[in-house]
């Protein structure tokens, strides 16, 4: 992860019916991570991916995409950027492969080129050539058309298409809705793995569980408003804990003595012992200080814990504010 | 922008509807032919417009091939282009297309090129097709001046279908849904073949009655009628094949008696045929013109999500 900004957005704001969908907008995304966007249906998700892609203006405020502003130069960024609508569609009369070329055609990239890109990109989502191809009579395969595929083949099939022209960052919206569960694992695998090769995520979705799974930072919607924004583990904290650490050590019938050498390790606040288990509160995450004085003061260290903030807490504590 | 016109062009040809169009444009030679082989014998064309005879005789039952062509090439341009913008919309191809590194207009622009194209062959077929049997049939070749009439003519059908291919994008792009664009390019086209010319007369007694009779009222109403009949572009087509493909064809409005008694009977020669119906062609290619540049300004101001 870098710290160069690929995304920035600063008071962005966008208007239907003078109603605000996106209201003064404030993001910022990291190149080479994977950015999750979260929030209910109808907080402004889709619309703000639109106008990051140059797709629809904004009423007011900027943006910078790699650099670019989407509204006067959306050609640099359309270059670079590849992005999965959430109701994904294709040419139902062509096949997988003739539809990645028409879409390679359109960023100028050759017929010879766009072949190569296209069975490598149709690796890499899984797409095999038993699930493309089918059965015209005994010694006869040919490519299906695209309207004989399942819901997931497409869902894969787009993520093919927006990897063929080696975007340096996508937007996928919902990409994994309608997706079988083994299907979403290997999404979320490829996903995982495209900051490796250079390419910045940003993620739609309001699956926390996959959002929490793959996704570095996170920007919660509401409203067309941010609500928050940061790591996930620092914001479970800062939503549920104020900011603190809860770290839990068992070990067997401590004594007083152990007790003062642990409440004298410096960030340590406060300390509860319910019969074996340390419950201890601290500022940073001091696991390795306590397990030693436990482990010095010979007191057997049986489990240790620090305490997770999962993305469903610190989503449903906005939410429940709102 | 090719890229888009090649893979449109690829989805025409291959569709259906195409070969629909084209075995409907076979017939309709066919059938121009099958008229030409029966009426042209007692049509007794002058000199040097016998070749033109194929394409504007008609037989005893089956009408002219200039008729039947002003009424199949509309239904060609709205089966090319009714469905271009809302199917991609519906399927969800639009907004990805819109996300690669093209421009917006290269997408519409796209489409009717293609579409162009495709009358383009489709009528070039048709002509050849017809005059290659034709010349078959008569063993008269064409004149120097049948040739540039022939391909003003062309022209003026490419110009023709080009309308109502505009029109059809621009419903598919104001209609959400592809049945209701399809719908209304076809009661457009009833209402401008058909129901224009039931109405004209009406129109015209109701602003210019001719309750007492006289010339200058009849006179009236009948311009009038031939007004309103005019803004048709069907009948704007007719009136000017008819004129550019008869020579014979010496006014489109009335005529005094005295004026045909000491007009001479030969054929116009083309210059002054072209200037008889140049109102027609340039309104015709200004309605083209017009129905393009209002898809092309929605299109480009239409949102991409308006589901």
């Amino acid at each position: 992860m870098s710290d160069m900004l690929a995304i920035e957005a600063r008071d962005l704001t966008k208007r239907y019916d003078s109603v605000n969908v996106v209201d003064h907008l404030n993001l910022q995304v990291k190149e080479s991570e994977v950015f999750g966007l979260l929030g209910p249906n109808g907080a402004g998700k889709t619309t703000t991916i639109l106008m990051m892609l140059g797709l629809t203006e904004p009423a007011s405020g900027a943006v910078s995409v790699l650099g670019f502003n989407p509204t006067r130069e959306p050609l640099k960024i359309k270059r670079q950027v590849g992005y999965l609508p959430e109701k994904v569609g294709f040419y139902e009369n062509l096949t997988a492969r003739e539809n990645l070329r028409f879409i390679a055609d359109l960023n100028g990239i050759s017929y010879a080129e766009a072949n190569q890109r296209a069975d490598e990109a149709l690796e890499m989502v899984g797409l095999t050539d038993s699930e493309i191809m089918e059965q015209l009579g005994p010694n006869r395969k040919i490519e299906k058309t695209v309207g004989k595929f399942s819901r997931g083949m497409k869902q894969r099939l787009g993520i093919a298409e927006v990897l063929i022209k080696r975007p340096k960052l996508v937007f996928l919206d919902e990409p994994t809705a309608g997706l079988d569960p083994k299907g979403i694992n290997q999404l979320l695998d490829l996903i995982s793995g495209l900051p490796k090769i250079g390419t910045t995520v940003v993620l739609s979705s309001h699956q926390l569980y996959q959002v929490q799974r793959v996704c570095h930072t996170i920007g919660i919607l509401a409203k067309g408003k941010m609500v928050i924004q940061g790591a996930i583990d620092k914001l479970g904290r800062e939503a549920l804990a104020g900011g603190r650490f809860q770290i839990e050590a068992e070990t067997e019938a401590p004594s007083e003595k152990l007790i003062e050498v642990i409440r004298g390790i410096k960030g340590v606040g406060s300390l509860e012992v319910k019969d074996n288990v340390l419950v201890i509160s601290t500022d940073a995450d001091l696991r390795r200080e306590v397990s030693k004085a436990i482990v010095e003061n010979n007191f057997p260290l049986i489990q240790m814990k620090i305490q997770e903030f999962s993305l469903d807490d610190v989503y449903m504590k906005y939410f429940r504010e709102e | 922008m090719f890229a888009i016109i090649r893979k449109e062009l690829a989805d025409y040809v291959t569709s259906i509807r195409f070969v629909a169009s084209f075995i409907l444009v076979l017939l309709v030679s066919v059938a121009g032919l099958w008229a030409a082989r029966e009426g042209i014998r007692g049509a007794s064309l002058p000199e040097g417009t016998v070749f033109l005879g194929l394409f504007t005789t008609s037989g005893t039952v089956v009408p002219s091939l200039t008729y039947l062509v002003s009424l199949l090439i509309p239904i060609i341009g709205i089966a090319l282009g009714f469905d271009a913008i809302n199917s991609e919309r519906a399927g969800g191809t639009l907004s990805r297309v819109l996300a690669q590194p093209v421009f917006r207009d290269s997408v519409i622009n796209g489409k009717f090129l293609a579409g162009v194209v495709t009358l383009t062959i489709m009528v070039g077929t048709m002509l050849l097709l017809v005059a290659g049997y034709g010349l078959n049939m008569i063993g008269v070749p064409p004149s120097a001046e049948e040739v540039i009439r022939l391909f003003f003519y062309f022209f003026l059908t490419i110009v023709y279908g080009a309308f109502w291919l505009g029109l059809a994008i621009l419903f598919s792009i104001v209609f959400q849904r592809v049945a209701a664009s399809l719908l209304f390019s076809l009661a457009l086209w009833l209402f401008f073949s058909i129901f224009i010319m039931l109405i004209a007369p009406g129109i015209a007694n109701a602003i210019a009655p001719t309750a007492d009779g006289t010339e200058a009222e009849l006179i009236r109403n009948f311009e009038l009628q031939r007004m309103v009949t005019r803004f048709s572009p069907n009948i704007l087509f007719q009136e000017a094949t008819t004129v550019l493909l008869v020579p014979l064809v010496r006014s489109l409005g009335m005529l005094s008696v005295s004026q045909a008694t000491y007009m001479v009977p030969n054929p116009l020669s083309l210059g002054q045929s072209i200037l008889l119906v140049w109102p027609h062609i340039t309104s015709l290619i200004s309605l083209s013109a017009v129905c393009f540049a209002v898809s092309y300004v929605l299109f480009m101001r239409q949102e991409i999500r308006a589901t």
